[in-house]
């Protein structure tokens, strides 16, 4: 069973659209994990049951009782997160500051301090459109994307797809260099790079590849606006050269793909001319990947 | 006055507006401009400036110290993230755990767990006329993005004063990156798209700042792709639409080569004046309250 990432560093790539169309493509012999937990969106394109949801609880978070408290401030003293302030003579623990280090609870001489275990989110698993089994979540607001919640996604993916003999699971990462997209790469067979010819796509390009490359997992990168700035498109395709990525397909700036996704619609089902383009990708992933599909 | 500038999805131009907004604003007075999003920041390729200053910045991991370290264990037992461990006749650290806390350090009882400095990135300051910006990049493999939000904000703090326009470029999402980056704003502008995932992110976006109790008005960028709902929403909501800024094949290839786009795009010369005058106005609005 293998296991395929889409990933872009910076966002508004086109990262979603694609890997929705992927998905399309791939219909029944995948399992869809959405791994972009803290801003989901693919489930908009796939239509999902959210059959089966499960909260999903992570780290700790304090409460200090104040009938215990004798504010002595010791708890203050100690959060190095500054997320104990005194409000109205009460020491409260501010729930979006606090990371669940526990060490007030320790040094309060009273006992008053307690830890509980946050639900951070919830995870579904959904019939979706295409035929198959999607993972998802949604990270509650100003939860610590610690990475746990999209290694939760990913694992119940990939047990699943195992359990049901699918082909391959199909990862729409996440944004940035930290640990959420940390956690979708772990394991990751074979990595799709989304990236546009700006100087700022190509910035996060280099970024984020530096960290695919401490995993050591090969990796293809297709250019969406490719025709938007042919001398940095010449840039991107040089990295691509110099760091052995494949070239997996080259999009043109078009209006449609946004209207696919506004229509509700991956972009393999809106236009043709565009579709053949991720087509083409998909047939060089599943070729270097070493699946049929 | 901090204006943080911030969307639930990306790529919806939170660089681009922030940018072209205090390159505006510094045509008049001094702004501060603040790149926060340290996994991928972008807004130093948009600003030509002089590099005034740099320093590496540090979290502090403890280190263990062998010699007077009775093995009681008391380090693991504290520790919530499993960032210390005793194997046998060892004390291990993984700094990559590590979220700074320092209970293993200050509660044992033979000092044997000193914290010491371990670089997480690197902060640049430039300058170019009222412009000053302020730029931190988190070292690849270091997965904490939150610490150094954090001495990147108290930086700006202790150099600048009140009186300046600070303007925060924030991460993505709604989850503590962007929450550290927006809590001690006094005003939030969300950046989005008009597309069914613009508006998705943006109502995520909202209760954010809703629950962080901050002011906030919406610009939509990309103006005319996609659908209304965005603005039936804002409607319904209340939000105020600061202005749009229109959906336009010259904007995304200005901005694909590193450039500025209000000098030569008239259409975003207005949208940024009317952000001015209406950050303006929250000022004068502030100033008020506090005299």
């Amino acid at each position: 069973m293998k296991e395929i990432v889409v990933i872009s560093g910076k966002g508004g790539t086109g990262k979603t659209s694609i890997t929705a169309s992927l998905a399309y493509l791939g219909g029944e012999d995948l399992i869809i994990a959405d791994c972009d937990v803290d801003a989901a969106d693919m489930h908009l394109l796939m239509a999902p049951d959210f059959g089966q949801s499960e909260d999903f609880y992570s780290g700790e978070i304090a409460y200090i009782d104040q009938d215990a408290c004798i504010k002595c401030g010791k708890c203050q003293d100690v959060c190095r997160f500054d997320a104990i302030p005194v409000i109205d003579t009460q020491y409260v623990v501010d729930p979006l500051g606090c990371e669940g280090c526990g060490y007030c609870a320790r040094v309060c001489p009273t006992d008053a301090i307690t830890n509980s275990q946050p639900k951070v989110g919830e995870v579904y698993v959904s019939n979706v459109r295409t035929g198959t089994t999607m993972i998802h979540a949604r990270l509650s607001i100003g939860a610590d994307n610690s990475g746990k919640l999209v290694a939760k996604v990913k694992n119940e993916a990939k047990t699943l797809a195992e359990k049901e003999n699918k082909i391959a699971v199909l990862v729409d990462g996440s944004p940035g260099v930290g640990c959420p997209v940390v956690s979708s790469l772990s394991g990751a067979s074979f990595v799709i790079l989304v990236t546009e010819p700006t100087v700022s796509g190509l910035h996060d390009l280099k970024r984020v590849y530096e960290l695919v490359k401490k995993f050591g997992i090969k990796a293809g990168c297709i250019i969406n606006k490719a025709d938007l700035n042919e001398a940095v498109a010449d840039d991107v395709k040089k990295f691509l050269k110099e760091e052995d990525i494949v070239l997996l397909s080259e999009i043109p700036y078009n209006v449609k793909f946004t209207e696919a996704m506004t229509n509700g619609k991956t972009i393999v089902e809106y236009d043709e001319d565009l579709g053949k383009k991720i087509s083409e990708s998909w047939t060089k992933i599943t070729d270097i990947v070493g699946i049929e599909i | 006055m901090k204006i943080a500038i911030a969307s639930g999805k990306g790529g919806t131009g939170k660089t681009t507006l922030s940018t072209n907004l205090a390159s505006y604003i510094a045509e008049s007075r001094i702004c501060v401009l603040s790149d926060l999003d340290v996994e991928e920041p972008n807004s130093g390729l948009f600003i030509k400036a002089e590099l005034i200053h740099k320093e590496d910045k540090f979290k502090m991991i403890p280190e263990w110290e062998k010699s007077k370290c009775e093995l009681c264990g008391n380090c693991q037992a504290v520790c919530n993230f499993n960032a210390v461990l005793k194997m046998g006749k060892m004390i291990m650290v993984f700094p990559e755990l590590c979220h700074g806390c320092y209970a293993c350090s200050e509660l044992c009882p033979t000092d044997s767990l000193p914290m010491k400095q371990k670089k997480m990135g690197e902060l640049k300051s430039y300058k170019n006329g009222n412009l000053n910006f302020i730029e931190s990049k988190l070292i690849i493999g270091e997965e904490q993005a939150v610490p150094l939000i954090k001495q990147t904000i108290a930086y700006v703090d202790d150099n600048f004063g009140e009186d300046v326009i600070k303007i925060f470029d924030s991460p993505p999402g709604t989850s503590c990156p962007v929450i550290e980056a927006t809590r001690d704003a006094d005003f939030v502008i969300l950046v989005t798209e008009p597309t069914p995932f613009g508006l998705h992110d943006l109502k995520l976006a909202v209760e954010t700042v809703k629950q962080m109790r901050i002011p906030f008005g919406v610009v939509i960028n990309r103006h005319g792709i996609g659908n209304d709902s965005v603005e039936l929403y804002c409607k319904e909501e209340n939000i105020a639409i600061i202005t749009t800024i229109p959906n336009d094949r010259l904007i995304a290839e200005t901005y694909s080569q590193g450039k500025l786009l209000y000098p030569t795009i008239p259409s975003v010369k207005e949208a940024v004046i009317s952000i001015s005058e209406y950050i303006e106005n929250i000022n004068s609005q502030k100033e008020g309250e506090t005299k």
